[in-house]
């Protein structure tokens, strides 16, 4: 799983029938510190998430289908979880991004 | 799910008879802002109706098959939605 944050939404009428009723949302993975890591992704939502929001992000296939109740479907990447906080040891950050 | 463009298609007649019937797409990674991101991948396409120019999203790994089971489609990458809007707000 990764941290990410909800920067879109993703409009598809024409779709594989198993990502109807779910929305997909476009997420940046983040580092700890809170910048970018690597290229943002389209997830499919079972938690009701928003833009701006810091969410858990599942990018394995079985995890992900099933979080949002959809077995054996077309689905590698979900959110299934928002993120209130995350603790870290003082010491667990380089230096320079605190 | 990877966001990408469909730049084009492949063409094959020899190859695996699962494969028969399938349409090979050329799509090429793209960031939120469309410019592209990394290397073209080859996907099958699991709309069915996925064309050139057209911005998708493309479903990786052992889940790329499922659109087409109880076919045994050897895929590792499916287009599974073409994409009318992204709305984003960075």
């Amino acid at each position: 799983m990764l941290i990410a944050r909800v920067i879109g939404e993703v409009v598809a009428t024409h779709k594989h029938a198993s990502h109807e009723g779910r929305k997909a949302l476009l997420v940046q993975p983040l580092n700890l510190d809170g910048s970018n890591r690597g290229d943002a992704l389209v997830a499919l939502d079972s938690v009701d998430a928003g833009v701006g929001d810091r969410v858990l992000v599942s990018v394995e296939g079985f995890s992900a289908m099933t979080s949002v109740g959809r077995p054996m479907s077309p689905i590698d990447t979900a959110i299934i979880g928002i993120v209130d906080r995350v603790d870290l040891l003082p010491d667990a950050l380089p230096a320079e991004s605190h | 799910m990877l966001l990408g463009r469909v730049i084009g298609s492949v063409w094959s007649t020899v190859k695996n008879p699962a494969l028969e019937g399938q349409r090979l797409l050329i799509v090429e990674p793209v960031t939120p802002e469309l410019q592209p991101s990394g290397r073209p991948l080859i996907c099958t396409d699991a709309t069915r109706a996925a064309g050139a120019g057209e911005l998708v999203y493309c479903c990786r790994g052992r889940e790329a098959s499922f659109p087409f089971l109880p076919a045994e489609v050897p895929a590792d990458y499916s287009v599974v939605a073409i994409i009318d809007e992204l709305r984003v707000k960075r």
